[in-house]
């Protein structure tokens, strides 16, 4: 086909304004992976696919991007190329939401989280409490009993005092009503610019008094997936929050502290508790896709059973995300042995927190390592980590 | 979830599905081509395809514009972005399209002030409240988005705004679907037509290819059941031996689209004599550009453009799959060079291409699905939320 039939006809490649060059990434890319044989079957290219995916990942871009810090695939990335390549240790592999680490006979949980959100104030909390509650669920889903916990802030200059106290006061009321103390922190402050207004990281420390060792490799098939309530509320109550759509929705921010809820289904699931999440930047479908992962079992859930306000779903849909991808900052995620589904349902529905807990799925052997979803609509798909979609700052 | 949403209710589809099945001739295969990416991405969400007869196959069409975008194309955004004083806004789908070098997230990540909007009049407040910078918008999309874009620079020009201009790569449905019409490996049965360009340019323009190319279209609905009710119109119309343009989606769809957008966009653009599209080449006025009459906000003319283009890898087999003829995981390095976090082919760019949206929700074998042990949920009380 020549150039010039190429347009009357449609299609060709042939033609242009003279100039042509190549994608050197992409070629590097398709060379890395040259004289793989060509397979015929799906199967064959599924499972080629799988093995593709459990070799170790390479950062490939020059420099951060935000993808980076959005919680999905890229964030993994990042984390496991750099730190954890940097780091290694048994403890810090384990990837879990905190450090379950012993000294002596004492067995201690130990955890960080820095806190970025935009804006400071949202309805239903603030970037205070959210830093307070943040680190007490991480220690809690560790299965521990939370203790001490410290601040560090990074201030920008202009920054309103006002504001500073509120925030400060915020994180007294959280920390009371978390039974912690804030014991130690940090204040720096940075030239106008090169920070937004305050972020504040908080460290904390908990002791494990119970006998039972969580972690997300530990679900095994025929146990039950439950969550603490209805997913999403706060990330679409931030993103809203922030003024750019003409959205208006009654949604508040779930932000809690869930160290009893959390006891309360470790007391119910004695030694069939496996694994407890909470379910922050990156969602339900995160959590999951990491318990698949670490557990090599097919996690498969049932959308309509996923509670999801209607609100947080009008707004989602406008918005063109998913719930299940959507940040909560109040709760649960637990994998249990079913036959404890039921005391762990009555634990957690006996707990305002809990009201609105549910079963959403359970562990399958096949395919092993993905997150299937039954939709609402009657079909089966996959429900994979995101790729990095530039989200808003919601933590 | 609670979907009380008539559109998306199981037994609706179970029942349809059943009579979509009546209509096969046993022994006979079907291909029907959705042409917009939205549908491709719904298909998907929802596992549809898990409703239809194993006969019929829906084949992904090229109607998703930041997945038909060439690599040159963003480039030249880059190269505009990289000039002083310049902030380039685009929407947030665009962050991650890659270009020669990379994408705008690796550019901004290189300090370009690249910024996300979600319309292209917040590039039109930023231009007002930096009168020192030159603010441009990246436009894309299909016909659907052409009319906001032209909106914009008329609202520009009314204002004697002298900072905006538009980086326009606007894209037009009809002469994509006539290049895949003329490809001599053809093999579709019929199209469900894009709904929301429909909405723009209505019913009509399609009915060449009923006239001409013997195929049957219905213009399709975004919910999974608009998308499976307008299967069932094209096996109808296979079956009655009709070869027709049908309307799935009146309740958004008029017949004539919508005159005022239309006129709106003559305004402000015009044909190009070419575009390049990714995966399909170089296609005869099947673009848009703005009209001399608003030269000064065309970025085009404004800035230098490298023009520069980008050739794809040869193993991307892209082309193939937007016709039809190879399936997503039948391309040589789907999955393996050719991921969602680096994709190299146009399909895997934004989830409504063919091979992400197979990739990211697909990606599973149905048939071991259902004979495994992955079978029924059991489930506590549903959930009763306010
Ligand atoms: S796998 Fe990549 S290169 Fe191959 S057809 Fe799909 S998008 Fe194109």
């Amino acid at each position: 086909m020549s150039a010039r039939d190429g347009i009357t006809n449609g299609m060709t490649d042939e033609i242009g304004n003279g100039t042509e060059r190549r994608a050197g990434w992409a070629e590097e890319a398709v060379a890395t992976h040259a004289g793989a044989e060509h397979l015929r079957s799906e199967e064959q290219v599924l499972e080629r696919i799988e093995r593709a995916r459990r070799r170790r990942p390479r950062v490939r871009e020059q420099r951060v991007t935000l993808a980076h810090g959005a919680g999905g695939k890229a964030t993994q990335t990042l984390i496991e190329a750099v730190f954890v390549e940097a780091f290694r240790n048994p403890v810090l592999e384990q990837l879990e939401d905190g450090a379950s680490v012993q000294v002596g006979d004492a067995r201690l949980a130990f955890t960080t989280d820095s806190f970025v959100v935009s804006p400071l104030f949202f309805p239903g909390g603030d970037i205070g409490d959210l830093a307070v509650n943040g680190t007490v669920n991480d220690l809690a889903v560790c299965g521990a009993r939370p203790l001490h916990l410290s601040a560090g802030f990074i201030l920008e200059e202009g920054f309103p005092i006002a504001d500073l106290r509120r925030v400060a006061a915020s994180m007294a009321r959280a920390a009371a009503a978390a039974g912690v103390t804030i014991v130690t922190g940090d204040t720096k402050v940075v030239r106008r610019g090169q920070a937004d207004g305050c972020f504040v990281t908080t460290a904390g420390i908990g002791v494990r008094e119970r006998a039972v060792t969580l972690s997300a490799g530990a679900a095994r098939p025929g146990d039950a997936v439950i969550v603490s309530g209805p997913i999403g509320d706060h990330g679409v109550t931030v993103m809203l929050a922030r003024g750019e759509l003409d959205i208006e929705a009654d949604v508040v921010s779930d932000t809690a502290p869930m160290h009893e809820l959390a006891a309360g289904v470790l007391d119910a699931a004695g030694d069939g508790a496996r694994v407890l999440r909470d379910a922050t930047r990156g969602g339900v479908a995160t959590i999951l896709n990491e318990i698949a992962t670490a557990s090599q079992g097919a996690i498969v859930v049932d959308e309509a059973a996923v509670p999801v306000r209607e609100e947080v779903n009008g707004a989602a849909e406008l918005l063109g995300i998913d719930p299940l991808y959507v940040a909560c900052e109040g709760r649960l995620v637990a994998v249990v042995d079913p036959s404890r589904t039921e005391a762990v349902m009555t634990a957690l529905r006996a707990h305002p927190l809990g009201e609105g807990a549910a079963v959403i799925g359970h562990v399958g052997d096949d395919p092993p390592g993905l997150v299937l979803l039954r939709t609402a609509f009657g079909g089966t798909r996959i429900v994979d980590l995101l790729v990095g979609d530039p989200l808003p700052r919601i933590c | 979830m609670k979907f009380v949403d008539e559109f998306r209710d199981a037994d609706t589809a179970r029942a349809l599905a059943a009579r979509i099945a009546e209509l096969c001739v046993p022994g006979r295969r079907y291909a029907f081509m959705e042409v917009c990416g939205g549908h491709t991405h719904t298909i998907y969400k929802h596992g549809l395809e898990d409703h239809l007869p194993e006969s019929i196959r829906l084949v992904h069409g090229p109607g998703c514009p930041v997945c038909v975008l060439p690599m040159g194309r963003v480039d030249d955004a880059i190269a505009i972005a990289g000039e002083p004083d310049v902030i380039m806004t685009a929407f947030g789908d665009m962050m991650r399209v890659p270009g020669g070098d990379g994408s705008f997230f690796d550019a901004k990540a290189a300090g370009a002030d690249i910024r996300m909007v979600y319309s292209p009049l917040d590039a039109l407040k930023i231009a007002r409240a930096h009168p020192d910078k030159r603010v441009v918008f990246m436009a894309i999309g299909f016909e659907t988005t052409a009319p906001s874009t032209a909106m914009t620079v008329l609202r520009a020009a009314r204002e004697g705004l002298e900072n905006f201009s538009v980086f326009c790569n606007h894209v037009t449905i009809i002469p994509a679907i006539k290049a895949i019409l003329d490809s001599p490996d053809l093999r579709l049965d019929g199209f469900l037509g894009p709904g929301h360009v429909s909405t723009v340019i209505g019913c009509r323009p399609y009915e060449f290819i009923a006239a001409r190319h013997g195929k049957p279209l219905v213009t399709a609905g975004f919910e999974p059941l608009d998308i499976l009710q307008s299967v069932y119109q094209l096996m109808r119309q296979l079956h009655d031996g009709r070869c027709e343009v049908e309307n799935q989606y009146s309740r958004v769809v008029p017949w004539a689209g919508n005159r005022r957008a239309l006129e709106v966009i003559g305004e402000v653009m015009e044909l190009r004599p070419y575009f390049e599209w990714r995966g399909l080449g170089f296609i005869s006025q099947s673009a848009m550009q703005v009209r001399e009459a608003y030269a000064r906000f065309d970025a085009e003319r404004v800035f230098a453009v490298p023009g520069v283009r980008v050739a794809d890898p040869k193993a991307c087999q892209c082309g193939e799959v937007l016709k039809g003829v190879l399936e997503p995981w039948e391309c040589k390095v789907f999955g393996t060079a050719c991921t969602p976090e680096t994709p190299i082919g146009t399909c895997m760019v934004s989830s409504e291409g063919a091979c992400a949206a197979y990739y990211n929700f697909g990606r599973f074998s149905r048939s071991r699905v259902r004979a495994g042990s992955a079978g029924p949920t059991p489930l506590a009380d549903p959930v009763v939320l306010r």
